[in-house]
């Protein structure tokens, strides 16, 4: 193996672990919610302040949720990922 | 509580709107104009030269995602259900992650014009990209058919004209900026539309929340006075949980495999902007759904339910109504253009990711062998755009009056079973082989299109049979693990050593971009 390569393989991997990480977590994010829909109807009808049942207030969660997992990838293929792919682009001409 | 549905202008010729109708589609022709100078080879009118900017991809994003159906449905179904509206909310925003996770910045580095690209990189090109543009056509013929009839609909109750003239008109209109414009124009489209939309619902929210004091909480506690506590939880509408599972699965994934969306990271001039352009997409669209809870909520309290099924039995009208009350017969105008513009950047964006499937997948691929000159594939794309614009509005005639609301969600199902598969596993995997690919999108697309037939949805309500053979109404908690499983089984069973060799250099190309390209 040349440098150039297990530096390919050491980015593939870096980024699939993170995919997968963060995917992982949308799906339990979303799965847990609809779980408590199904299956804790009760719990999702308290209401934290009136007006404000658990269920709304986990819904936005839900997308609140979605919002940060996207920004930490985002950050994190800002300022780790792409300085790496562009070492690499610029070792391999 | 009827009284309300005869006081409405709702079906009436409105005279703001048919401004507003007309500002828009002078302004979009005028774009078309200009776009059509511009589309001068299939590198623009697929992917419009690759310059839009990542804030302008995000807004078409956006507009390309969120149809009529969830603005004006969701809105429907908070103000007639309560609570449960809210679960589709949540559900159609949550494939975006996926979508930024594991699709956008290989997508872009990999392909050319269609999901295909990717899914053929190292594979033999015949039989995988005639099993992905079935996919692609499967989904884009099932979305169009709910697009176009829903169309027929609205427009028909907003603008009072009869339902042939409404598709026809869309039909034009939407052949018109695809035909000339090719992507650029149905960028554009769908960015002004996209505009239109968020400050249309943000205004209709803020005028809401302007008789709450500025309190969500005030509008809930106010719905829950009215119509009682159970409307701010779960009900009746997830009443199997596989059935809800099921359906979060198709649309999570799904999103992940619609040809119009993933199309649309070709538009882009490289993966970091395809990266940021679904962040901004991802904002937008959670944005939009969050106030799709103030809407729903406030046509509950301020117009009712009664009300609202009375304009319309699906609950459609809910924002308009609460538009024509908060704002009177200049916002409804202003609502239904925006109905009317959403409804446009979808159809646009269908026909274009189906033309791209037929001309530059089925022509150029597979019958020319990728011999085809520059002026033909222009010229194919054109030809199978106004071809497919004729089949929407065929289709859109053929199924009036019927029930298609379950199209949408089996569309999502086809993409999620068929084509995010193979897309992963292109992507992914080592040992993938043609043979796998061909069977994984194969078996996702038949086999959900067969237990969409044996499900509930058609047998007990559209066939009226007493029971269903496949209980659930949406397939993808079986067809998407299926497919996943026939595209790994097929390739271990025999594998195919060309394709795991031209593995390596993808793996690059995954990461450092298009040099072969």
């Amino acid at each position: 193996m040349t440098p150039v390569d297990s530096r390919l393989g050491d980015l593939d991997r870096a980024r699939w672990r993170m995919a997968l990480t963060l995917t992982g977590a949308t799906v339990l994010l979303y799965f847990g919610f609809i779980a408590l829909v199904a299956f804790g109807r009760s719990l999702l009808a308290v209401q934290v302040i009136p007006g404000l049942s658990l269920g709304i207030l986990l819904g936005a969660l839900v997308i609140v949720a979605s919002w940060i997992l996207t920004w930490i990838y985002v950050r994190w293929a800002n300022t780790v990922y792409d300085p790496q792919v562009r070492a690499l682009r610029e070792s391999g001409r | 509580m009827t009284q309300a549905a005869a006081d409405t202008a709702i079906g009436q010729p409105n005279a703001v709107a048919m401004a507003f109708f007309f500002v828009f589609i002078s302004i979009t022709l005028a774009i078309t104009f200009w776009a059509a100078k511009r589309t001068r080879t299939t590198e623009h009118f697929y992917a419009a030269g690759r310059t839009i900017s990542a804030g302008q991809n995000g807004f078409a994003l956006a507009g390309d995602y969120m149809s009529a159906a969830s603005f004006l449905g969701i809105a429907g179904l908070v103000s007639t259900s309560g609570f449960d509206g809210l679960i589709y909310s949540t559900g159609w925003l949550v494939g975006w992650p996926v979508v930024l996770f594991l699709i956008a910045e290989p997508l872009r580095n990999l392909g050319r014009y269609t999901f295909a690209d990717v899914v053929a990189i190292r594979l033999r090109q015949t039989p995988v990209r005639i099993a992905a543009a079935l996919g692609t056509l499967a989904t884009v013929t099932l979305y169009l058919i709910a697009q176009m009839v829903g169309a027929g609909g609205l427009i028909r109750l907003m603008f009072g004209f009869s339902y042939e003239h409404a598709i026809i008109l869309v039909g034009i209109v939407m052949i018109g900026y695809v035909l000339f414009g090719g992507m650029i124009a149905t960028t554009w489209v769908q960015i002004v539309k996209a505009v239109l939309l968020m400050s249309g619902a943000l205004l209709l929210a803020l005028l809401v929340l302007l008789r709450f004091g500025m309190s969500p909480a005030a509008l809930f506690a106010a719905a829950a006075e009215r119509y009682g506590a159970g409307v701010l939880a779960p009900g009746q509408l997830v009443s199997n949980p596989l059935d809800a599972v099921s359906l979060g699965m198709a649309l999570m994934f799904g999103t992940a495999g619609l040809p119009h969306i993933l199309m649309r990271f070709y538009t882009v001039p490289d993966a970091p902007a395809a990266r940021t352009s679904v962040f901004i997409a991802t904002g937008l669209i959670g944005l939009f759904y969050l106030l799709t809870f103030i809407l729903g909520f406030g046509a509950m309290v301020l117009i009712g339910p009664e009300a609202i099924r009375a304009v319309d039995k699906g609950g459609n009208m809910a924002a308009p109504l609460l538009a024509e009350l908060l704002g009177g017969t200049p916002f409804l105008g202003f609502i239904a253009a925006v109905a009317f513009a959403t409804i446009l950047a979808v159809v646009a964006g269908l026909t274009l990711s189906g033309a791209a499937a037929l001309s530059h997948d089925l022509w150029v691929s597979v019958l020319r062998k990728g011999r085809a000159d520059a002026g033909e594939q222009l010229r194919v794309a054109r030809i199978a755009t106004l071809a497919l614009g004729v089949v929407a509005v065929g289709l859109g005639i053929t199924f009036k009056g019927q029930n298609v609301a379950f199209m949408v969600s089996l569309a999502f199902a086809i993409a999620a079973s068929a084509n995010f598969p193979a897309l992963v596993l292109a992507i992914f995997w080592r040992r993938y082989t043609t043979a796998g690919a061909v069977t994984s999108m194969a078996t996702g697309t038949v086999v959900t299109l067969v237990l969409i037939y044996l499900s509930p949805t058609i047998q007990m309500d559209i066939l009226g049979q007493g029971s269903a053979w496949f209980p659930l109404k949406t397939p993808a908690l079986v067809t998407l693990p299926l497919s996943f499983l026939a595209g790994i089984l097929v390739s271990l069973v025999a594998p195919e050593p060309e394709a795991a060799a031209g593995f390596t250099r993808l793996e690059r190309q995954t990461h450092v971009g298009g040099a072969t390209l």
